[in-house]
């Protein structure tokens, strides 16, 4: 990894459908090494997919959000990562990470409506072996997501010609 | 009623632009690369330090100098970056933006009648701050087929017995030209050997691609005779704060200073605390907004010079300075033409001196996607031109 790949996959991040033509000229490299630089970082899994951010809120589809919060009993010789992938298969599952304080995992989950969370919740994951309690957060609005902005007026005002 | 203007206002032109830009007001859909500040806003984190100082009720004057943790933190800072020395204490003076830097710097050192070489293409200020002061500006070309650095050849041409002063602006606003060590030391053996003070304006001196910025001060014979202008306007998204500051040997600096005092008294305090906050903290999003621009530079100039408008690559600043000659067109006439047409503004190269003519300068400080689509205007505009 040098600064060219840095530069590469901040580039990807914000915007993963530029062409390969436009990130050499972007990055200074020619579209052979770009080419090369992308599959090498796809084939260290640095690259682990790409995506479109969406308000789906403004997609119209009315999906509800829940922040999860798990407290969980390590397992021997495992500790968390078994749970942790039995957790991860759900598809509603979206993201789950291990944190500090006073619960274990954090998970956001996504569904139709607030029951649909919630019966997910009590009817999936409370009950499984070594989940000790839940807490369940429905999103009510979200500001950003992935870096991005999703209110108000971004960038500034400016007079058309100034020296 | 007598003519109450002064003489010297009346010597200094108005904006050379000012029906482009009434034209623009009236326009909607306009791509505006005639702005010559950034599209960002600035650093949240630096907002706050600004929004929280003004909550604290720190809304006073502030000593002339300015504050003294935000000269120690320059002081640092210019040591760090550039390997420049200045005392916190006696050889600098915070300013409200490098605008009032320049005035006070021009003043405190031309009397009526000194020559001033100023390089050209150049930002609008420096000549008019000349003539006000009562000096006389001397255009200095810098050429296109020497990527518009400052040669000792084109110095040497303007030098005369009454020359006081050299007044340098890289990396260059509209150029986007950047000097080199090597560039430097030629032009400091001149300015040695003819007794020339430096005025160096470095406000886009973070704004340096592919290299390091080098500070005219930090050549050998030129601190004791330069006087160092920069700020945070360019390098921190911060223009509307109005923070600069001038660096110089204590008696040059004692000199600005006095003039300072008496017209500005100080720069606004909570803009001060701002850039204390964006010098202490706000590396990491100055880092961002540099490696954004060189991003845009690249696409823009490339797409400049595939469509027939050919452009060097800048290396410093946020502009790009392709040349028109081969549309046939003057550098007004397809500035005013692609306004009216295609809702693009750009500034004709013209209005920053004679050497510039025939050049536009099209600020990349925009988004990605409307550079884009600037180009698509333009590259529109250009088909329909007659052959």
């Amino acid at each position: 990894m040098d600064e060219k790949d840095h530069l590469l996959l901040q580039l990807l991040e914000e915007n993963s459908r530029v062409s390969v033509d436009e990130l050499s000229v972007m990055t200074e490299i020619s579209a052979r090494d770009v080419e090369c630089r992308i599959a090498a970082l796809e084939e260290a899994r640095i690259i682990r997919n790409y995506s479109a951010v969406i308000d789906w809120e403004r997609a119209g589809n009315g999906e509800v959000w829940g922040i999860i919060e798990l407290k969980v009993n390590p397992e021997r010789d495992f500790g968390y990562d078994r749970i942790a992938e039995r957790i991860s298969k759900f598809k509603q599952v979206r993201s789950l990470r291990l944190i500090t304080g006073t619960y274990d995992f954090q998970l956001l989950v996504t569904g139709k409506n607030m029951q649909e969370v919630a019966r997910f919740v009590s009817e999936h994951i409370a009950p499984m072996d070594r989940i000790r309690e839940t807490a369940t957060h429905i999103v009510m609005k979200n500001y950003k997501e992935n870096g991005n902005s999703l209110c108000g007026h971004e960038g500034t005002e400016r007079i058309p010609y100034s020296f | 009623m007598r003519n109450f203007i002064s003489k010297a206002a009346e010597a200094i032109p108005p904006s050379g632009i000012r029906k482009f830009f009434d034209l623009a007001l009236t326009m909607d859909d306009v791509i505006s690369l005639g702005v010559g500040e950034p599209d960002f806003t600035t650093p949240w984190n630096v907002c706050e330090a600004g929004i929280y100082s003004i909550e604290q009720g720190t809304t006073s004057y502030t000593s002339n100098r300015g504050l003294q943790e935000l000269r120690d933190s320059l002081s640092e800072y210019l040591k760090d970056h550039y390997g420049l020395h200045y005392d916190a204490d006696r050889e600098m003076v915070i300013t409200s933006g490098v605008s009032e830097a320049l005035d006070i710097a021009i003043r405190a050192v031309i009397d009526p009648g000194d020559e001033a070489l100023v390089t050209e293409p150049i930002y609008v200020s420096y000549a008019p701050c000349v003539t006000l002061a009562g000096g006389i500006p001397v255009p200095v070309p810098c050429r296109e087929k020497d990527q518009f650095r400052l040669m000792p050849d084109a110095l040497m041409e303007k030098i005369s017995r009454k020359s006081k002063v050299l007044i340098l602006n890289f990396p260059n606003n509209p150029t986007g030209a950047v000097m080199k060590r090597d560039d430097l030391k030629a032009i400091a053996d001149i300015v040695v050997d003819h007794d020339l003070l430096v005025i160096s304006d470095e406000v886009y001196a973070e704004l340096t691609y592919g290299g390091s910025h080098v500070a005219p001060a930090t050549i050998d014979g030129l601190w004791e005779r330069t006087i160092t202008l920069n700020g945070f306007s360019k390098a921190y998204a911060m223009t509307g704060w109005r923070i600069g500051y001038l660096c110089a040997p204590e008696p040059i600096c004692d000199a600005a200073l006095k003039i300072h005092q008496y017209v500005m008294l100080c720069a606004p305090v909570m803009g001060q605390i701002a850039a204390n906050a964006a010098i202490r903290n706000g590396e990491d999003e100055k880092d961002k907004m540099v490696r954004e621009y060189r991003v845009r530079r690249n696409l823009f100039v490339h797409d400049l010079n595939r469509i027939g408008l050919p452009c060097h690559v800048p290396e410093g600043a946020f502009y790009a300075f392709p040349s028109v000659t081969s549309t046939g067109l003057s550098d007004f006439e397809f500035a005013e033409q692609l306004l009216k047409e295609e809702r693009v503004a750009v500034v004709p190269g013209t209005v920053f001196g004679d050497a510039a003519k025939d050049h536009l300068r099209c600020a990349y400080a925009v988004s990605r996607k409307d550079l884009k689509e600037a180009v698509i205007r333009i590259e529109r505009f250009m088909s329909n031109l007659p052959n």
